[in-house]
């Protein structure tokens, strides 16, 4: 069956609420800083809000149900994303979907998480059951030992090296330098790349995020409601969604988004060479890789000469993750998925400011989360378009 | 090729012993059928009764077919390693004091992918043949050794965290009046162990082998008799802080039931030397052991327990002697729990009768103390639990497996 577009959906009025590398504030917090930045933009009261799409690990021992009590909201329609880094996508699709439906008419989307000392430690060992019984234990590298397994197998059969993987890491750097919320900006060499120290071979210092506190939030509504708050807003062109593709591959080198991606295209009815800026869920760049070849900017394995013969800064050819990534601005928990949602909603709202790709017509957003044990399951993508 | 060990220097008393750290203890339920194999030495995994799907990690549906039958059976050991990483930082205080760690993904012939910790001589693109294990935590891990033997493989850093192996360790061999304790003492000896204490209860009374045990070069012979509360502290407040491994090779091995003896004075005996001892060897020895399990190359490691394999099942003949054997085996288990704490393992060495005049009338197969000892410092080197010495020990695992009451009708005969 033909999928059905998402005519009349409107996406708009991108938060984002400052980060910091710990905050003694809880995920509560840092939501309601999101929501009330999203009435304060909007115009609407929290009242009309009678959607609510919630991401976040820190909210224990509260649910998207409890939140709505907490925040003094009564929507009457209610979402929880448990999907890490694909929570933006999944997120705006099904909230998507309930707008055309008049399920609910303004559905705020957030995704925000709280950053405390040793939270992060907390997070990692009661991750899933199978991180529990079968990674944990195994040195507790946490994720960097994992992606460290997948760049290594990925490195042996693509040829890539360290240095393709930096030239990732250091144009987004570039581009965090214009990007007020960035937590580092200090400028980032290909030297200083290659010298940092190891974190778990071949992964070192600056293949890795880091953890911090933050929230992002954005509106999804009718096209004449936003319209009517004079908010800007970006179409939707198309969507997917994916988990646990490939189970038997023995390691991860491809993602769900290479089974979807023709569905993808076609839906849009636009091509890769159409695309103006692409927004990668960047938790290590080999990720990055791995979503530029399957989303089909290149061919599998190709990657690392796509990286070698492109510029990836905001003002380059093939401009990608426009606000430094997480690399650079921080990994909010789950909010590290909604990040680079927000800056394409920015991008092609021209609320970008100094990060702003000049002539953006299209831009597409990709996720990926959950490394549950040996690999991440959760992919998602998304096209955007200007009104 | 691993770097062989050193042998440890004189500990520095003015240095701080280090704290024992654990490795997460936390498991499913169904991740203890892991737990269960590592105990016994077993490279098991589950199989879908219903398609037959190898699976890891542990579940409670099969994956392929979503059958509920997942038992665990034993499975193919061998894989290569797809890709290996040395983890330099690690947010858990066990790892961190002990970075760099290698671990890899091994692609298993049975089909799963494990991630894994590698021994040393492991390495990407090669042939391994996996192994579980017990962590100090007590849990099942699985190290990938490589597919031959390599030297001085059991002295790799990674595996010696999950082993207890005797070399350049220092062992206490509770009573060495009797066959067992003397070629408990010859085996560690050979397995170059550092020293070797062995008790002897009322030292002025000669007993048979004495020459050839004083005559093992790393043997010190030390007063102890385990009935004797006194004695005990005593000997512990000597050496306690230096036995790394504890064998209580102490045994009363005697016939008749539980109707058919008159009085108690046998069973006193029984307890007080089985019972009672491994209580004054754990009060007195295991809190030591327990606050030495991080402490180096000689660190504490087990605490060895040589039980009759019907302690599991009561064999009338032996009656009142079995129901001794099953209280230690129940001390044990709670003596495993308390220890766990400092990574200090107890292990469990079911036997059956032995080649000994206690067992003269008893008719083969029997099991000579040297075997015994052997599979004791086996099992150490192994790093497991539990361990089934012998033709009848085994016998009456399996059958206890497949239907404990049949077990109890036939040992009554």
């Amino acid at each position: 069956m033909k999928r059905r577009g998402y005519e009349g959906v409107a996406v708009c009025a991108p938060i984002s609420v400052p980060y910091r590398r710990y905050s003694v504030d809880s995920a509560h917090w840092w939501i309601g800083r999101a929501l009330h930045a999203l009435t304060q933009r909007t115009g609407l009261k929290p009242a009309d809000i009678d959607g609510l799409s919630v991401s976040s690990f820190t909210l224990a021992p509260d649910t998207a149900v409890g939140l709505t009590q907490h925040l003094g909201l009564s929507p009457r329609w209610l979402d929880h994303v448990p999907m890490g880094g694909a929570s933006g996508g999944v997120a705006l699709r099904r909230a998507a979907r309930a707008v055309q439906a008049g399920d609910a008419d303004f559905v705020a989307c957030v995704a925000a998480d709280t950053n405390h000392v040793d939270s992060f430690r907390k997070t990692l060992s009661s991750f899933s059951r199978f991180a529990q019984d079968a990674v944990y234990p195994y040195g507790s590298g946490g994720p960097n030992a994992s992606f460290a397994l997948i760049t290594r197998h990925y490195m042996n059969r693509t040829g890539a090296t360290r240095e393709d993987f930096g030239r990732i890491c250091v144009a987004q750097r570039a581009n965090a330098q214009r990007y007020d919320g960035a937590l580092m900006q200090k400028s980032l060499t290909l030297d200083d790349y290659m010298r940092a120290r190891a974190i778990a071979d071949p992964i070192h210092l600056f293949d890795c995020v880091m953890p911090c506190a933050g929230a992002e939030a954005f509106l999804v509504c009718r096209e004449e409601d936003a319209q009517a708050m004079k908010l800007p807003f970006v179409r939707v062109l198309s969507t997917i969604e994916r988990h646990n593709a490939y189970q038997n591959d023995p390691i991860q080198f491809r993602g769900g988004w290479a089974q979807d991606r023709d569905d993808f295209w076609s839906m849009a009815g636009i091509a890769p060479g159409d695309v103006d800026f692409l927004q990668t869920y960047d938790d290590y760049p080999v990720i990055v890789m791995m979503q530029i070849e399957d989303l089909g900017f290149c061919a599998k394995g190709e990657a690392p000469v796509f990286v070698r013969d492109h510029s990836l800064t905001t003002d380059g050819d093939f401009p990608h993750n426009t606000s430094g990534g997480q690399l650079s601005v921080g990994q909010a928990g789950a909010a590290g998925g909604y990040l680079g949602m927000v800056e394409a909603i920015r991008q092609l709202t021209d609320e970008a400011g100094a990060t702003t790709v000049p002539n953006a017509r299209v831009g597409l957003v990709s996720g990926f989360g959950m490394i549950n044990y040996d690999r991440g399951l959760a992919s998602s993508a998304v096209l955007l378009a200007r009104s | 090729m691993t770097e062989p060990l050193l042998r440890p220097r004189r500990k520095d008393p003015l240095r701080k012993t280090r704290e024992p750290l654990l490795p997460q203890g936390l498991r499913s339920r169904t991740a203890h059928g892991l737990t269960a194999a590592a105990a016994e030495g077993r490279f098991m995994l589950q199989v879908c009764t219903d398609c037959g799907f190898t699976l890891y990690p542990p579940r409670d549906a099969c994956p392929s077919c979503l059958s509920d039958r997942v038992p665990f059976h034993d499975v193919a050991p061998g894989g290569m390693v797809l890709a290996e990483t040395t983890i330099r930082t690690s947010t858990d205080p066990y790892f961190r004091e002990r970075m760099p760690w290698r671990i890899g993904t091994v692609t298993l012939d049975c089909g799963p992918s494990f991630v894994a910790h590698l021994h040393g001589d492991a390495a990407e693109g090669s042939r391994v043949t996996m192994t579980l294990r017990l962590d100090k935590s007590g849990n099942a891990v699985a190290i990938a050794m490589p597919d031959k033997p390599t030297s001085h493989q059991e002295d790799d850093v990674q595996l010696r965290e999950l082993t207890c192996d005797p070399k350049f360790r220092r062992v206490l061999i509770t009573d060495g009046r009797n066959a067992t304790g003397q070629a408990m003492a010859l085996a560690m000896a050979a397995a170059h162990a550092s020293i070797v204490f062995v008790g002897i209860a009322d030292a002025w009374k000669p007993f048979p082998g004495e020459t050839d045990l004083r005559a093992i070069p790393c043997v010190e012979i030390v007063p102890l008799d385990i009935t004797d509360t006194r004695s005990v502290a005593d000997v512990a407040g000597e050496i306690a802080h230096r036995v790394d491994i504890l064998v209580n090779t102490s045994e009363h091995h005697r016939a008749g039931g539980i109707m058919n003896r008159h009085g108690l004075t046998i069973a006193h005996e029984e307890m007080d030397i089985r019972y009672f001892g491994l209580l004054r060897l754990a009060q007195h020895f295991g809190p030591t052991m327990r606050a030495r399990g991080a402490d180096g190359v000689n660190a504490a490691a087990a605490f060895v327990n040589l039980l009759s394999v019907h302690a599991l099942m009561n064999w009338p003949e032996y009656g009142a002697f079995s129901a001794a054997e099953a209280a230690c085996l129940s001390a044990s288990q709670a003596l495993r729990a308390e220890l766990r704490g400092g990574g200090v393992k107890v292990l469990n060495m079911f036997a059956g009768p032995l080649d000994t005049e206690w067992f003269q009338s008893v008719p083969p197969p029997k099991l000579s103390p040297a075997a015994l000892a052997k599979a004791t410092v086996d099992a150490l080197r192994m790093g497991i639990e539990d361990s089934y010495v012998g033709d009848i020990a085994q016998d009456i695992r399996a059958r206890l497996d497949v239907q404990p009451k049949a077990l109890e009708r036939e040992l009554g005969g």
